[in-house]
C-alpha cells in the first residue's frame, strides 16, 4: 500500500510521473521554453532541467499574470506536467493555467511535501479524490 | 465555492463552450484563494496582448474563445500589444500576421482597444471598494493600494474569464479582512528617486508572500504617482504580493493584532537587488515606459532635459490616448526636439523591437522593464534613475 497524503483539489484529474521538486517559485513567463519545458533562468534551482511529463513540486508561480498561457503553452506543445502540486498556497496563474490545461492541480498537503516528497520519486496525484500517492 | 443555479447551467455549457470555460477558470481560481461565492465586477483588464508573451498557443486559443459569440459583460480594457500599428517596423511577417490575428480576436469580444498597461492612468476610476478584476500585475497593485479598487492579482486567463461573465471570485483582496497587512518592510535607507521605490517593489515581492504587506513610511509618497507607478510594477514582477499600505497605527495595530514582523530593507538590500538587475556599465539605447508613461512623465522627460538633446536613441513607449493629448497640448513637438521617439499600443516590457540582433544594451529607469528585458529579450541592462540618465545621456 503506497503512502497517501491528503491534500486539496484546485483542479481534477489524475496524473503521476517522477517527481521533481523545488523551493524556488516560477515566473512562468520568463523562465520557461515553452517547446521543451526547460527552466532557462540561471539563477533557479531547475536551471536546465525540463518539466515535462514529470509531477512538478513548486511553491507558486510569481510575477507576470500572463505566466498562465505558457502553461497552456506547454499542454499544446505536448510537454506539459502530469500534474502539479503546490508546496505553498496554489496561486491564481498557476490555476487558471492548469483549468484551461486539464493539469490536475492540487495544494495543502497534509504533511509538508518537502518531507514526504523528493526529486526522482514516483508520484501518483489522484485531484478528484484530493490524495498524493508516493508509489 | 458555491454556485447560484444560473453559474451552474453556464457551467455545464448551457451558454456555449467559451462561458462554460471561463467558468472553469472562475472555479479554480475560487477553490485556489477559498471564495465562496461569485461577485459582480465592474471593470475587467485583460494581460497577453502581445504576441511575443502568449505565442501560437495563446493566439489560437483566443481565437476559439472568440469564435463563440461570448462577449465582455463589463467594460473590458487591454494591455499593450507588440508593435505601434501606425509605425513602420522590422518585424517579420508572422509576427505581425499573429499579433493582428490577436488584435481582431479581442475585438471580437468585445473589449477596448486601449493597448495600455496603465489603464488606470487613462480611464474614468470607480469609487474606492468597487471589486474589479485587473490582470497586469502592476494595474492591479496600483489599483488595490492607490485608488482603493478592489481586485486580485488576476491573471490573463482568469481577467478574461470575469471579462465575460462580470464575476469574480469573492475572496482574498476582495474582501476587507485580508487588506491588513501582517508583515512590515521598514526601509532603512534613503529612498528618493523612482528607481529606489523600484528596487524597494522588486525586495518586497521577493520576501513577502502574502497578497498585503505594509511599506514604512510610504505615505509620504502616497501622491507621487512616478514613484508609486514604478513600486507597483516592480512589486509585480517579483512575487505574488498584490498590494501595499502604509504601516497601521497603533489603535489598528492593537485592534487587529495586526502586524507580525518587521523586514528592515537597508544599503546592502537596495544595492544587492540593483546588482542583480543592471548587468552592464553602457547601454546603446535608452528605453522608457515599462509600464508605459503618462502625461506627467512625459513633460517630467521634457523639463529634465530642458534645451539638450538625447545623446543616444531613446525610446519612449505611451498608450496612444497618452499620445493624442500629449500632441495636443504640443508636448509631443518638444519630445521630438529633444530627441525623444514616441512608441504607442506598446511596451517597453517583452517589446519584440528590441532585440539582442539590433541592441547589445539597453539603460531603463525601470526595474520591470530591467528584468524582462534582461530575462526575456536577452539583453544587457544598465539601471539609471531618469534624471541620472538626463544628466548622463543628453548634451
Amino acid at each position: 500500500m503506497p503512502l497517501q497524503v491528503k491534500c486539496r483539489k484546485i483542479v481534477g484529474g489524475t496524473g503521476k510521473g517522477k517527481a521533481v521538486v523545488t523551493k524556488d517559485p516560477i515566473n512562468f513567463l520568463a523562465m520557461l521554453d515553452t517547446r521543451e519545458a526547460t527552466i532557462i533562468d540561471q539563477t533557479h534551482e531547475l536551471f536546465g532541467r525540463s518539466i515535462k511529463d514529470i509531477v512538478l513540486v513548486f511553491p507558486n508561480a510569481i510575477g507576470s499574470s500572463v505566466g498562465a498561457y505558457t502553461i497552456y503553452s506547454l499542454k499544446v506543445n505536448a510537454v506539459a506536467p502530469t500534474a502539479i502540486v503546490c508546496s505553498n498556497k496554489a496561486d491564481i496563474t498557476t490555476a487558471s493555467g492548469c483549468a484551461i490545461s486539464n493539469i490536475p492541480l492540487v495544494d495543502m498537503l497534509e504533511k509538508p511535501p518537502s518531507f514526504i516528497i523528493h526529486s526522482g520519486m514516483d508520484v501518483r496525484i489522484d485531484a478528484d479524490k484530493a490524495i498524493v500517492e508516493i508509489l | 465555492m458555491q454556485l447560484t443555479a444560473e453559474e451552474e447551467r453556464s457551467l455545464n455549457g448551457e451558454d456555449g463552450k467559451t462561458i462554460a470555460s471561463a467558468y472553469r477558470i472562475l472555479l479554480a481560481i475560487g477553490a485556489a484563494t477559498e471564495a465562496k461565492k461569485l461577485v459582480p465586477i465592474k471593470w475587467a483588464h485583460i494581460s497577453g496582448v502581445n504576441y511575443n508573451t502568449i505565442g501560437d498557443a495563446g493566439t489560437e486559443f483566443l481565437e476559439k474563445f472568440a469564435a463563440d459569440d461570448a462577449r465582455v459583460a463589463v467594460k473590458t480594457t487591454v494591455n499593450p500589444m507588440g508593435f505601434d500599428r501606425t509605425k513602420p517596423n522590422n518585424l517579420d511577417e508572422n509576427f505581425v500576421k499573429q499579433q493582428m490575428r490577436i488584435v481582431k480576436s479581442f475585438e471580437g469580444l468585445g473589449t477596448t482597444p486601449s493597448f495600455t498597461c496603465v489603464p488606470y492612468e487613462i480611464f474614468e476610476i470607480p469609487q474606492t471598494g468597487t471589486p474589479v478584476s485587473f490582470a497586469e500585475s502592476n494595474a492591479a497593485i496600483y489599483s488595490n493600494s492607490v485608488l482603493g479598487l478592489l481586485t486580485n492579482k488576476e491573471s490573463s486567463l482568469s481577467a478574461i474569464a470575469s471579462s465575460l461573465t462580470g464575476k469574480a471570485p469573492y475572496s482574498d483582496l476582495r474582501i476587507e479582512e485580508f487588506r491588513h497587512p501582517k508583515i512590515t518592510i521598514r526601509p532603512e535607507v534613503e529612498l528618493s528617486t523612482e528607481l529606489d521605490y523600484g528596487l524597494l517593489g522588486y525586495f518586497t515581492g521577493k520576501v513577502v508572500k502574502d497578497s498585503c504587506v505594509a511599506l514604512d513610511g510610504i505615505t509620504r509618497i502616497k501622491d507621487d504617482i512616478i514613484k508609486t507607478k514604478s513600486l507597483s510594477a516592480a512589486l509585480g514582477t517579483s512575487g505574488t504580493c498584490g498590494m501595499f499600505t502604509s504601516s497601521p497605527s497603533e489603535e489598528q495595530v492593537q485592534k487587529r493584532e495586526s502586524i507580525r514582523e518587521v523586514i528592515p530593507f537597508d544599503k546592502a538590500e537596495l544595492s544587492g537587488i540593483k546588482d542583480e538587475l543592471s548587468t552592464a556599465d553602457e547601454g546603446n539605447v535608452i528605453v522608457l515606459g515599462s509600464p508605459q508613461l503618462g502625461l506627467n512623465e512625459l513633460n517630467l522627460v521634457v523639463d529634465l532635459v530642458k534645451d539638450k538633446k538625447f545623446s543616444k536613441r531613446c525610446m519612449i513607449f505611451c498608450s496612444r490616448t497618452i499620445h493624442n493629448q500629449a500632441t495636443k497640448v504640443g508636448l509631443n513637438d518638444r519630445i521630438e526636439k529633444i530627441g525623444g521617439e514616441i512608441v504607442c499600443d506598446s511596451c517597453a516590457c517583452l517589446t519584440p523591437l528590441i532585440t539582442k540582433e539590433n541592441v547589445d544594451s539597453i539603460i531603463t529607469n525601470s526595474i520591470k522593464g530591467a528584468y524582462y528585458l534582461n530575462h526575456f529579450n536577452r539583453m544587457e541592462v544598465v539601471l539609471k534613475d531618469l534624471k541620472t540618465i538626463v544628466r548622463d545621456y543628453t548634451n
